[in-house]
């Protein structure tokens, strides 16, 4: 079963979530921890893993050869990236736009166009607390964080419950990360923000035809509109968690909420419980 | 040589549109007869800067008028040899008057980040 945890707004608790989430369920059962939020992974900071691979992510990038090139612009006019243009007599290619998709290759009338491959990043596995630890990470500089996410994904491991810290926002990095999930567990703040941006995250799920749980962070501050909201949607709300000064601290210097508090194990165990239900 | 001034509107009573790539409207103005020609602006999803200049380009534009422009732009049009003025503030015909009047600057570097080429 894959457990995505997820969030339209950034700094909501989703990594506060997946990571007491994975030690409460591997106390029961075999879990995976892949922390997919590759531009700013932080999950390590919690479960401090061991690696033990390293595999380099690229992405395919066109190599135009300007003797053949005849200039025709069909390339351009393929990209649906924008990634290429035809300048000043110049054929400019854009890396950070390119999707790697080929397109240009294909239509290149004079078979100008091969390819090189260009590093994005790595996907680092190893093992935390004696569960299987996967992680992506986007070199500084580059902007692509999907193929990272595709290549981080093929090392779940189907028998287990992987949990997926997401990354925030609803954009592609989010997406790739939900798509193909079993459960998107949403996790918010009782605020106007939190609103907004968990209604974004919830039609991104929707889409996708994922099933949705929401829990509520920073219990205690905002308002009451985000209750309202999910039970206006039918969405259940497995679990609020308050607004604390001891849990803020203990996310500080990294220690996970529930080896802080450890009375905090039977609720996460509950959440677990619960968000499988909805994603049966 | 036409000018290019980025705006809001379909004419030059329209106030400059500050962002290059995703422009609401081109307006393709010959700076001698003061003749000009709306382009509606259909940028894509991604790349709208490197789009819009390559309009620029195909359109032979000598120099574009504009609030700003992002890393890509700014390279497309400097790799085209088309002039970029930023800042540009009012109205088009506004615009066109300072630029005809020399009181408008170049630029030497892009002027703003770049938008749609990030969470990709």
């Amino acid at each position: 079963m894959i457990i995505a945890v997820a969030s339209g707004k950034g700094g909501t608790g989703k990594t506060t979530v997946a990571v007491n989430l994975a030690l409460a369920l591997s106390t029961t059962e075999s879990v995976q921890f892949v922390d997919c939020d590759v531009e700013a992974p932080n999950a390590h900071l919690f479960l401090d893993p061991q690696f033990n691979t390293a595999d380099v992510v690229s992405k395919r990038l066109p190599d135009i050869d300007s003797a053949t090139c005849t200039q025709c612009g069909a390339c351009v006019e393929a990209c649906e990236f924008n990634a290429l243009a035809l300048m000043g007599g110049r054929m400019l290619r854009y890396d950070s736009l390119c999707h790697g998709c080929g397109r240009c290759g294909l239509v290149c009338p004079a078979g100008a166009i091969g390819e090189t491959s260009h590093q994005l990043g790595c996907v680092e596995t190893g093992r935390s607390r004696g569960f299987p630890f996967a992680r992506g990470v986007l070199h500084v500089g580059e902007t692509m964080a999907t193929p990272i996410i595709h290549a981080l994904k093929k090392e779940i491991d189907a028998s287990a419950t992987a949990i997926l810290d997401a990354p925030p926002g609803t954009a592609c990095p989010m997406i790739a990360t939900l798509h193909g999930a079993d459960v998107a567990l949403l996790v918010t703040e009782p605020t106007l923000f939190g609103l907004h941006d968990l209604n974004a995250a919830v039609d991104v799920a929707r889409t996708l035809e994922v099933p949705i749980a929401v829990v509520i962070n920073r219990a205690g501050i905002g308002d009451h509109q985000v209750a309202a909201y999910c039970q206006e949607q039918s969405i259940p709300i497995l679990a609020t968690i308050p607004y604390d000064r001891s849990i803020a601290q203990a996310y500080a210097i990294g220690t996970p909420l529930i080896d802080a508090v450890p009375s905090w194990k039977a609720h996460f165990l509950e959440m677990a419980a619960r968000v499988k239900e909805v994603a049966a | 040589m036409k000018l290019c001034i980025t705006a809001k509107g379909k004419d030059l009573e329209s106030l400059v549109d500050p962002h290059f790539g995703r422009a609401r409207y081109f307006l393709l103005v010959d700076p001698q007869t003061l003749a000009a020609r709306t382009i509606e602006n259909a940028p894509s999803a991604h790349g709208a800067g490197v789009q819009a200049s390559q309009l620029m380009a195909d359109q032979d534009v000598g120099a574009v008028l504009t609030g700003s422009v992002g890393p890509n732009a700014y390279q497309s049009l400097n790799a085209a040899g088309i002039a970029i003025h930023i800042g540009t503030v009012g109205t088009a015909r506004d615009a066109l008057a300072a630029y005809l009047s020399g009181t408008l600057a170049t630029v030497a570097g892009p002027s703003s980040q770049g938008h749609g080429g990030g969470r990709s």
